[in-house]
């Protein structure tokens, strides 16, 4: 019985050696910012994959957002 | 196309930390970890100037180049990220950035450094955009979802400015104007002496014309 006990416990022991990620060299590829996030939390107006969209977006965000000498008196 | 660029204006930092706060809490960053951080020079001498510091995503950026594992990666907009998976937490980049953006967390066994963690400019890493992993590795991936980075946007007196380096010139040289400044507010002159344009020449003394 304690034979058949330790042996699973090795071989459990073992296995879980198996189940580490692979490690490789470089990096991924990730996608870029324009084709949007999966979440719910997404700006509006602009549409997710359009380049151009996004870019003029954030321009339009960042003048906004920032610039206080354009909307000040 | 967008270059995405920080730049902090030192004429409106009041050192409130309300960047280093944002970029915080956004991310859920760790105890010990900064992404971004105040420095303040002349502290509590009159005129004294404070700059909010995180990584500058630079256009060569010196940690890629001495990464001894190729971890980072730099995206169309110019921003420069890593993947944690890859990482090894060597710190070769932490002695090679002039910023003192990379940082490392020190909650290991033994105080084992950990992998690196940095600003990502509010745009994650390899994971899915907005997936849960992607957050948990490296925050929120705000680009993604069309806004700036937190900090810039939760900066109370707009200090600090980020976006399209064009845009964010653009602001910034609109602001210099506006105080009667031109070319030798800022550059290499400025900074270290040597005459630029728009300064007058130096004054040696002691020399005869």
């Amino acid at each position: 019985m304690m034979k058949r006990m330790s042996l699973i416990v090795l071989s459990v022991a073992a296995l879980t050696a198996c189940g580490e990620k692979a490690q490789t060299l470089g990096t991924k590829n990730d996608a870029t910012a324009h084709s949007g996030a999966e979440n719910a939390f997404v700006a509006s107006g602009w549409t997710a994959g359009d380049k151009n969209s996004w870019e003029q977006h954030l321009r339009a965000r960042a003048q906004y957002g920032q610039n206080d000498n354009t909307r000040a008196p | 196309m967008a270059r995405m660029k920080f730049i902090c204006d030192a004429e409106r930092c009041i050192e409130c930390n309300g960047c280093v706060t944002a970029c915080k809490n956004e991310h859920e960053v760790p105890w010990g970890v900064n992404r971004r951080r105040v420095v303040t020079l002349n502290d509590g001498v009159p005129g004294e100037k404070s700059i909010s510091v995180a990584c500058m995503h630079c256009s060569d950026a010196p940690c890629m180049a001495v990464c001894p594992v190729n971890c980072f990666y730099k995206t169309d907009e110019g921003v420069v990220l890593h993947d944690k998976d890859i990482c090894i937490g060597c710190g070769y980049c932490s002695y090679a950035c002039p910023f003192g953006a990379p940082q490392f967390p020190s909650q290991g066994t033994f105080g084992v450094r950990g992998k690196m963690d940095k600003c990502t400019f509010c745009a994650g890493g390899p994971e899915t955009n907005g997936s849960q992993a992607e957050f948990e590795k490296y925050g929120r991936n705000r680009l993604a979802e069309g806004k700036l980075p937190a900090c810039a946007e939760m900066c109370s007196t707009k200090a600090l400015l980020a976006g399209d380096g064009d845009v964010v010139a653009d602001i910034f040289r609109s602001r210099v104007v506006k105080r009667n400044k031109g070319a030798e507010v800022w550059g290499w002159g400025t900074a270290y002496g040597s005459k630029q344009a728009g300064q007058a020449p130096a004054k040696v003394e002691g020399v005869k014309k």
